[in-house]
């Protein structure tokens, strides 16, 4: 209770704190240069030079420090030894390209790159399509799209639950174990299969991020114009020509924006990893793997700041490619 | 013309069929979680979820009374009383382990020197013998039992108390509301002026904003922490509420940008010739104007810190009493991995408010969603 009222507190205090800055220094620029009388042209005009920098300044202010310094200062660390007190070079680079779990983590975590984008948007394409097209189709959507408000942690434990295993003759608890079972195969614990495991991990995700393609990509078909769709039927296309030929090429744009933004939470992805094996059995993916190196046992901040390096080496084309997109449409 | 017609029925049936599927796929994991979650521990371990409403079979045997309990009925010695617990049905009874079930409820057995045995269906028995019982150890009786389906909210009784999730539900609402709000004002101005104002790096700005969205945060956490530290804020509520705004900036100004930036052009050049200042602009047309954006960020930010471990993991500290609900979950999911009735009644308390700020705000996440990523076709 205590807390909340803590919590409470601050809320005033910062909701206070802001109003009384934007008020304040928009109050201040107009004391200084009053918007009338003989000089009001050159006041306004002044005060408008300053005006839009404190309105943005709190922003970025946090945004250079919540963001912009940790990435240079994790730059920084990267060069550094484990306690960040001496300058190593590139040892820490060096050592990541021979370490095995580094080298199990870059391939899951490519593995994670192919198969999750492509089948979530793929998945999300074919359910926007289908809900489309039905009356039920927007609790359908509701349905399909849940999974998205559901932890990473939650959705842990729900699959978890799936692939759960009771020894033979037991009978068995998990759905997937369930079923394998009646098909008359024998129980298996799934999240140790090697390999395997990794596709096991990766259907939560995928599971999380299909009703968010969905979503989306439903909107850009809806946007589709119905001439094109007509002039195909006259044609005679099929409905599967229809969908893969005509209406799939025209959202080609949207289908790209859902492939990067589901790539940028594979690439990130941590918790699922870190609740349903922890990296055993050969599931490691970089962002765990620098989780256990900054956090576990004896901290070893070069090594784990050079891997997140490495996730923001690979996250940044794509962070280009979202600037230009975003240059070009602002013009 | 009928054949077009009859395809066109069998394509409207395959659509629905494909939904149908879909939505099961996608709904079959939560549902077997939350049914786990209203059963006792010993019916999530003897069956699958999905025979929840169906009764349970157990076999075993339960022993009868000894010499002790005996009493005289007329000429014969009788031993009675109760196998089973309140609920269960015995379906099938036996006096060998050979053949457990060789009796249907209600049958006498006829035993040795003329001792009789009846098991009723709800457990009763009375074992009879024309001489006295000598017996100091009760016989075995083997016993088939029904056990109805029945829902119990002990589960959650026990993980809100014992297992520390009530506790924890306060703190992560004392993590969640601030660190929802504060990044909502302070992006509300930045977008404001990103979108309407004129000044030299503007353009600049917007493209660092984009950027920024995209930064993965396992950079941001050993930097911060230290920092945190030097400055005396340590690990703590502000030092989260902190963290969180900063993170979620990017993805708040952003959205709030693009929607202002929609808004008709009239309006604010109206007020400005009727001389309107920026802040009352601000205050008076824009604000009221981007609700939606607003709300869609919103909730965003909740759904997003609500559910957040890593942040919660690394600025807060691993106490039991500091940890938010995704933190217990993951430490029930280390100390307690086979206790499913713990586990799901706990996975479902954590889910429970951001399911129902999503189905109850969904077309605000749905519009935000589509803000932020539908553009250029």
């Amino acid at each position: 209770m205590e807390q909340l009222a803590y919590a409470t507190g601050t809320i005033v205090a910062g909701v206070f704190a802001c109003v009384a800055w934007f008020w304040g220094s928009n109050l201040l620029l107009d004391l200084i240069w009053p918007p009338r009388g003989p000089q009001a042209g050159r006041n306004i005009t002044r005060a408008n030079l300053i005006r839009p920098w404190a309105f943005i300044g709190p922003a970025v202010l946090f945004l250079g420090l919540y963001l912009v310094y940790p990435v240079l200062n994790s730059a920084a660390r990267s060069l550094m030894d484990a306690g960040s007190r001496e300058f190593v070079g590139l040892d820490n680079y060096r050592w990541l390209a021979g370490d095995a779990k580094f080298r199990e983590s870059i391939a899951n975590n490519m593995l994670w790159l192919l198969i999750v984008p492509a089948a979530s948007t793929f998945l999300g394409l074919i359910a926007a399509q289908v809900t489309d097209r039905i009356r039920w189709g927007n609790l359908a959507k509701s349905l399909i799209f849940m999974p998205m408000a559901i932890s990473f942690v939650g959705a842990g434990v729900i699959w978890k639950f799936i692939y759960d295993y009771r020894p033979e003759g037991q009978d068995q608890i998990g759905l997937l174990n369930a079923i394998w079972v009646a098909l008359g195969h024998a129980p298996q614990t799934w999240l140790t299969l090697p390999l395997l495991n990794n596709l096991f991990l990766m259907a939560v995700l995928i599971w999380i991020q299909t009703g968010f393609a969905m979503v989306i990509l439903s909107a850009a078909l809806r946007g589709i114009p119905e001439e094109t769709v007509e002039a195909a039927i006259l044609d005679g296309a099929n409905p599967v020509q229809l969908f893969f030929r005509i209406k799939v090429p025209q959202i080609r744009g949207t289908i790209a924006v859902v492939w990067t933004t589901i790539t940028i939470v594979v690439l990130k992805v941590f918790d699922i990893v870190f609740v349903m094996t922890n990296g055993q059995w050969g599931t490691q993916v970089l962002a765990n793997l620098m989780y256990d190196w900054m956090f576990r046992g004896a901290p070893d901040y070069g090594r784990g700041s050079a891997i997140a390096l490495v996730i923001m080496a690979l996250v940044t084309p794509i962070m280009i490619w979202n600037i230009r997109n975003a240059r070009a449409e602002t013009r | 013309m009928s054949q077009i017609a009859g395809t066109k029925a069998r394509l409207v049936w395959a659509v629905n069929l494909a939904a149908l599927v879909l939505v099961l796929l996608w709904t079959i994991p939560t549902f077997g979680l939350l049914v786990s979650s209203f059963r006792d521990r010993d019916q999530i371990a003897a069956t699958g979820w999905w025979r929840a409403a169906f009764a349970t079979e157990q076999t075993g045997f339960e022993r009868a009374g000894t010499a002790a309990d005996q009493l005289p009925e007329g000429d014969l010695f009788v031993i009675s009383g109760d196998l089973t617990g309140a609920g269960a049905q015995v379906t099938a009874w036996g006096i060998s382990s050979r053949d457990p079930a060789a009796f249907t409820p209600g049958e006498t057995a006829e035993l040795k020197d003329g001792q009789r045995l009846t098991v009723a269906a709800d457990g009763a028995y009375r074992l009879s013998s024309p001489t006295a019982f000598t017996e100091t150890r009760g016989m075995r009786i083997f016993l088939t039992t029904a056990e109805k389906p029945r829902a119990t909210l002990e589960n959650y009784a026990r993980v809100i108390g014992a297992e520390g999730l009530g506790r924890a539900f306060l703190n992560t609402m004392t993590v969640t509301i601030p660190a929802t709000v504060i990044p909502i004002l302070i992006a509300a101005f930045a977008a404001y002026a990103l979108a309407w104002m004129e000044f030299p790096g503007r353009a600049l700005l917007i493209a660092a904003v984009v950027g920024l969205l995209v930064v993965p945060l396992q950079l941001a956490l050993i930097p911060l922490l230290k920092f945190h530290n030097e400055i005396g804020l340590g690990k703590g509520y502000m030092g989260i509420w902190l963290a969180h705004t900063g993170f979620g900036l990017p993805l708040a100004i952003y959205l709030l940008r693009n929607y202002m930036a929609g808004l008709p052009r009239e309006i604010i050049e109206s007020a400005r010739v009727d001389g309107a200042t920026e802040f009352q602009i601000f205050r008076r047309i824009i604000l009221p104007l981007s609700f939606p954006a607003l709300a869609s960020f919103a909730i965003f930010q909740f759904l997003w810190v609500w559910n957040d471990l890593l942040v919660a993991t690394v600025f807060l500290g691993n106490r039991p009493d500091q940890l938010v609900m995704t933190g217990v979950l993951r430490e029930l999911l280390g100390s307690r991995g086979g206790d499913w009735e713990i586990l799901a009644a706990s996975a479902f308390l954590s889910i429970a408010v951001p399911l129902l700020v999503f189905f109850a705000l969904q077309k605000y996440l749905v519009r935000g969603l589509l803000a932020g990523s539908v553009k250029g076709g």
